[in-house]
């Protein structure tokens, strides 16, 4: 690639595009069937052969996934509760990442090892004792009852994220400030933060994508019918409509849309967020 | 720090950490600790009723499980399956992404989609295309290729069940190696390239001793998040055949779901949960011990 005939150039180039669309279309095809099936009638969706380009296409599936089962207050409750989780995140992280980045105070080690932890811990092994808490400060059925512990859960990957971002904020801005006479809260929101906007998009992002999706800990404690949120709608149209695919993928679709938009307007971001948080530790 | 007094800023830096942290010690901590002790008693969900110390009962109980040793079999081979595939397509992918290409990000981006999607979502298409009667995968299989004779009951049957949930963790996945990978090559210096191709070395020779040395820390980290991910693997599994049938295809966290949510046994279902993160630390532990090793004889 780098030294090499012109014509063996192209040769590799053209093998390195053939790999690159053989893989494209493989990962795609399952998209683009889910797609194709939303837009095919009730009666077409187990045709058979398959067809991937519907005959006769329809939005009917669409309208009747939106009007039917409240599924416009599921996609409110879930839009929600991620912009609430996002939020409370955003705040409570960066506040603990400068806390930890610019001060020294005893236990500090300690106190950032056991966030540490809990970027290794499965979220699986904490469900249980985290039911019967939620239950103890009832918090069972209740859309703002996710809240807490969505943010809870997502504080230690934005902590450490953030954590290494403002350490790499020079502290000769900091002293100018101080000997300014700004107070440590000043430091931390008029210098700290707005030189940190990459890194906070970068934990908004992560955060609401991971509250928007979440559907184990939603499963455990909802019930109620008005409460739910889109993933456990969605799952739960499988069991009420079993045959209608067409229907089902509508709303998949509809649910998916706001976190493509997300990825591919701030997928920078996100390359950023993962490399950082999985080589640079 | 700065020109602040030293006990005022112990003080200040108290204060920013604790509301955050309080939350987190009340969501993670409190919990992580209350997991290992509800493992060692009989834990009685009815608040104000007692739940007797039983000590290591329910791990006896569950040495002697056979469907929770199954549920193990089958995360083993989900993790035997879709990590190798999620490490090697990944790392390919990353090899030919790694240069300047015209349609570099689109690709990028194409392949990342499927890793940003809801579980959720992705589970119940693989449930589709997995159908036994007119499902595409069968159709392809029978039809076209005419591989099997018959429609293959993907769902109904263990290990078929198995490989299409397989099939769903290596497609969701592979673009989130290709990531990581393609990072790590981006540090690798083009000069070293440059050198060894200077004394005649091809691009697969560049690549086994140029990139593929620079690379194996990042390795050794993706390798360990992708066990830690196979043994926990959940949404799809519950979602494609709910564990069944007859607890055919369960995994360690769809057992310990089914006890804890639906019998009701939260103190075997802890028990479980422990026994699931010790051994996939200890795996994990293991690896990365290992594997660091093979990165510092690379450097020698």
């Amino acid at each position: 690639m780098i030294v090499g005939s012109g014509r063996n150039r192209g040769l590799v180039l053209s093998a390195r595009y053939g790999f690159l669309v053989v893989t494209a279309i493989v990962l795609v095809l399952p998209f683009a069937y889910m797609v194709s099936t939303s837009f095919k009638e009730r009666t077409l969706v187990l045709e058979y052969p398959p067809r991937l380009i519907p005959d006769d296409p329809t939005v009917q599936n669409y309208v009747s996934a939106w009007t039917s089962n409240q599924f416009g207050r599921y996609f409110v409750n879930s839009a929600t509760v991620a912009l609430a989780t996002t939020a409370g995140v955003l705040v409570l992280a960066s506040m603990m990442a400068y806390g930890f980045a610019r001060f020294d105070f005893p236990g500090r080690r300690l106190l950032f090892g056991l966030v540490i932890f809990g970027l290794t811990v499965p979220t699986m092994l904490l469900i249980i004792p985290q039911f019967i808490l939620a239950r103890d400060l009832h918090l069972i059925d209740k859309l703002p009852g996710l809240v807490p512990f969505y943010v809870g859960t997502q504080l230690a990957f934005s902590t450490f994220l953030l954590r290494g971002f403002f350490e790499r904020v020079p502290l000769e801005l900091e002293e100018a400030m101080t000997i300014d006479g700004a107070s440590a809260w000043r430091r931390y929101w008029n210098l700290a933060l707005p030189l940190s906007k990459p890194a906070l998009a970068t934990c908004a992002i992560f955060t609401f994508l991971g509250s928007w999706d979440e559907f184990v800990w939603a499963l455990t404690v909802l019930n109620g019918e008005s409460n739910r949120t889109l993933p456990i709608a969605i799952s739960l149209f499988r069991g009420q409509h079993s045959t209608s695919w067409g229907l089902i993928f509508a709303a998949s679709i509809i649910s998916i849309v706001p976190v493509i938009v997300v990825y591919v307007s701030s997928q920078r971001h996100i390359v950023a967020g993962i490399t950082d948080g999985a080589l640079k530790n | 720090m700065g020109g602040a007094g030293r006990s005022r800023s112990r003080w200040a830096g108290l204060a920013f950490i604790a509301p955050g942290f309080c939350l987190y010690a009340l969501i993670i901590l409190y919990p992580a600790v209350q997991a290992l002790l509800m493992s060692l008693r009989d834990y009685n969900i009815v608040p104000g009723k007692p739940s007797p110390w039983i000590g290591l009962r329910h791990y006896w109980e569950a040495f002697h499980d056979h469907v929770l040793r199954r549920s193990f079999v089958n995360a083993a081979f989900y993790t035997a399956v879709t990590v190798p595939l999620q490490m090697g397509i990944g790392l390919f992918l990353a090899v030919l992404l790694d240069a300047k290409l015209p349609g570099r990000t689109f690709f990028r981006v194409l392949f990342y989609l499927p890793v940003v999607t809801s579980w959720v979502v992705v589970s119940l298409l693989f449930t589709y295309l997995f159908s036994t009667d007119r499902g595409v995968i069968n159709w392809v299989l029978v039809d076209v290729f005419g591989v099997v004779g018959d429609n293959v009951n993907w769902l109904g049957e263990r290990w078929p069940a198995m490989i299409a949930i397989s099939a769903l963790g290596t497609w969701k996945g592979v673009g989130w190696s290709m990531l990581i990978f393609l990072a790590a090559l981006s540090g690798v210096p083009r000069e070293l390239h440059e050198a060894a191709a200077i004394d005649g070395a091809n691009a697969v020779g560049r690549f086994r001793h140029v990139s593929l040395p620079l690379i194996r820390g990042a390795s050794s980290i993706v390798l360990v998040l992708l066990v830690i991910g196979g043994f926990n693997v959940f949404t799809s599994v519950l979602l494609m055949t709910d564990g069944g049938p007859l607890d055919q295809t369960q995994v360690p966290l769809t057992y310990l779901y089914e006890k804890a949510f639906r019998d009701i046994d939260f103190g075997y279902g802890s028990a479980i949960s422990f026994l699931l993160t010790v051994v996939v630390l200890a795996v994990a532990a293991l690896q990365y011990s290992f594997t660091q090793r093979r990165v510092r004889a690379a450097f020698r």
